[in-house]
């Protein structure tokens, strides 16, 4: 019993941090229905940020998370202009090619430059103990710190004017633009925020666990079932969802083999698709 | 006349590559130069090209009066069966050639077979130590390292010289590999008396390992078998430290046996590996380089120091020209009828394949030692550590 608790809380604590990759996927839906495939290489970028910075400058790991979230959104903000701005308007298949040619050129630029090996940065913080378990400190802090992002972004979006003009953007863009609200503008911060959330939730994955460049492929599916079960557009269910998911696998896995998990992971998405297509939490949506 | 003697010039010049064609011997293989497989694959390769560059530096590979040139065609698998099969039968049909080194893993070399056997080329497998491949009745596969069935048998024996009655948890990777090591390995750890607590196989993509940590917590375990290859094992280990286990005793498959696997730092301490090839070995090779030599000449080349998987790749190499010089030819049943009848010690240690039709090619003569990641003078450095005629240092028991 124990041991399932444990489970638990460990699956919760990572869960959070698919979350906030979610988080990233799922407001760049939200406000330009765009199914944004460069989020795998945002992910894995956040992770490659997190081992150049630590050991090229020397600088301890979690206090590169704030440079993650700033050149993230600057990168994000430049992939707006350069892959989604044109398309805007065109069918939705374009933004699904123009994204994946990007993300497979980021890729594939980083498997030129690193190759596929694996990457590790040692991150040394005290865990907590109980009973016989262990919860070590990378995951408590990195749930922490998903928990301060969600709380800015919760602020952004709902007590700044851009944040207000964001919101303004993802319900009705026509109206929106109609009251004076730069909307292009609004797109490219939307976008280049999401990439941000995406890049800083590689960042704390790192901190957890070894990556290679491939990494992102995995964390991007996760994504995609975190998003189904909150909601498409809906960064708060996206949080949820991506809580619930964490729940699930440490859970399921304490009575069936691990290898399962994927499996149950995509029966689950099938499922939600089915039964609740506007997702599980679509509730939380204000 | 003189545009006559420019004109059988001109055909002089042209058709001179032509010889030089028939003096060159093509061997083809696939790597793994990305996907999961890519840190112990490029370093088999690495163990290849030194032998070739060697060869080629030499004079070329004696073949009765002959001397032929090595020539490598290489292409990159990404880790995946499918290309395997794809790039194999590129190998043989296009680019022609002569001689196969397999990919590496079990899993494409057991998919590399099917295309080498139907062409009749021989494959040396340096990467693949699933014993199922050679009981298909193939006749043209040699393998030149231990089979996946004695991959543990050091690491049960030197745990049970420590304590008899232990609890062993086996957690290792969903591949042919592991799982055929696993088998085997299960059989031997009841035999030698422990009892087993936890009998756990996972994705080879996995990257969350904390649901099985927690699991060998709960089950009181005293020691991990398993792991895979080098992404998942090095995974693993970073986490059974970060999540600290308790173990007494840790051996994983493959990763351990990686100079990369330093990088884990504290986590790789006491981090036992079975391997074909340690640095420390000392055998008294019959032909080609001492261990000494062969270290050096490798560290000359790349600036790293050599892993059992490059030293595999090598192996793999004189292996073949030895038995073609033997043979006096480059035709294959020759080949493969010296190779069949070598019994012959290398740097690498013992060589000798069953010749039975039912086991044709699987390797019977090589012996495994286990290594441990211990720290001399406050740096990482694999010792080996069993069997005890091999020791270079006392095992790490208990961990914890």
């Amino acid at each position: 019993m124990l041991g399932i608790i444990a489970s638990i809380v460990d699956g919760v604590l990572i869960g959070s941090v698919y979350g906030l990759a979610a988080m990233g996927l799922t407001l760049i839906w939200g406000v330009m229905n765009v199914v944004n495939l460069t989020h795998g290489a945002a992910i894995v970028a956040g992770m490659f940020a997190l081992y150049l910075l630590t050991s090229a400058l020397d600088l301890p790991p979690y206090a590169v998370l704030p440079l993650i979230l700033l050149g993230g959104f600057l990168v994000g903000v430049g992939l707006y202009w350069i892959a989604v701005h044109r398309m805007i308007g065109q069918p939705p298949l374009m933004f699904l090619l123009s994204t994946f040619s990007v993300n497979l050129v980021v890729i594939g630029l980083a498997t030129a430059v690193w190759g596929t090996g694996l990457f590790n940065v040692p991150v040394s913080l005290p865990g907590v103990t109980w009973q016989r378990y262990t919860f070590p400190g990378t995951h408590l802090l990195a749930a922490a710190l998903t928990a301060v992002i969600a709380g800015l972004l919760y602020l952004f979006l709902y007590h700044t004017r851009l944040g207000k003009a964001v919101r303004a953007v993802a319900d009705n863009r026509e109206a929106a633009e109609l009251s004076g609200i730069p909307t292009t503008r609004v797109l490219s911060l939307a976008f280049g925020l999401g990439v941000a959330l995406a890049a800083a939730a590689g960042m704390l994955i790192a901190t957890m666990f070894p990556f290679t460049v491939l990494a992102g492929d995995a964390y991007q599916l996760k994504s995609f079932v975190v998003t189904a079960l909150g909601g498409l557009g809906n960064p708060a269910g996206a949080l949820v969802g991506g809580v619930a998911l964490g729940l699930v696998e440490g859970f399921a896995a304490q009575f069936m083999p691990v290898s399962w998990t994927l499996v149950i992971e995509f029966v689950l998405f099938v499922l939600v698709l089915i039964i609740f297509p506007r997702g599980v939490f679509a509730f939380t949506r204000s | 006349m003189s545009a006559l003697r420019l004109l059988a010039a001109a055909a002089m010049f042209f058709a001179a590559p032509a010889f030089a064609e028939e003096d060159t011997l093509t061997i083809g293989m696939t790597l793994s130069q990305t996907g999961p497989l890519n840190v112990d694959s490029v370093a088999q390769q690495r163990g290849a090209e030194l032998w070739r560059d060697q060869v080629n530096e030499a004079g070329g590979l004696k073949v009765g009066d002959k001397r032929y040139k090595l020539r490598y065609v290489t292409y990159d698998d990404q880790s995946q069966g499918g290309r395997v099969q794809q790039l194999y039968t590129r190998l043989i049909v296009q680019d022609k050639a002569q001689f196969l080194f397999s990919p590496y893993s079990s899993g494409l070399c057991a998919t590399a077979a099917v295309i080498t056997e139907q062409y009749g080329r021989l494959m040396l497998i340096t990467g693949g130590a699933e014993p199922k491949t050679y009981t298909l009745g193939n006749k043209y596969l040699v393998q030149v390292i231990t089979s996946a069935d004695h991959y543990l048998s050091g690491a049960i024996g030197a745990l049970q010289s420590k304590s008899a009655h232990a609890k062993v948890a086996f957690v290792y990777s969903d591949d042919p590999f592991s799982k055929a090591v696993t088998v085997a390995a299960r059989e031997q750890a009841k035999e030698s008396g422990f009892s087993i607590v936890l009998d756990e196989s996972y994705a080879p993509a996995t990257t969350d390992f904390s649901p099985i940590i927690n699991k060998i917590v709960t089950a009181s375990a005293d020691a991990l078998l398993g792991g895979g290859h080098y992404t998942d094992g090095a995974t693993l280990a970073r986490q059974i430290y970060d999540q600290k286990a308790n173990l007494k005793y840790v051996a994983l498959l493959v990763a351990p046996d990686s100079p990369e696997f330093a990088s884990l730092g504290e986590a790789a301490f006491g981090i036992a590996v079975p391997s074909q090839w340690e640095i420390q070995a000392t055998y008294k090779p019959e032909f080609g380089p001492t261990g000494a030599e062969f270290v050096k000449a490798f560290q000359d080349k790349f600036k790293i120091a050599p892993d059992y998987h490059a030293a595999s790749g090598y192996q793999g190499g004189i292996i073949l020209q030895h038995a073609i010089e033997q043979a006096g030819s480059i035709d294959a049943d020759k080949v493969v009828a010296a190779l069949n009848a070598m019994d012959v010690t290398t740097f690498f240690g013992h060589y000798k394949i069953a010749t039975d039709a039912g086991h044709h090619g699987l390797q019977t003569a090589h012996e495994m030692v286990l290594a441990q990641w211990q720290k001399k003078n406050g740096q990482l450095e694999r010792e080996v550590v069993w069997p005890k005629s091999a020791q270079t240092a006392d095992i790490l028991y208990p961990l914890h």
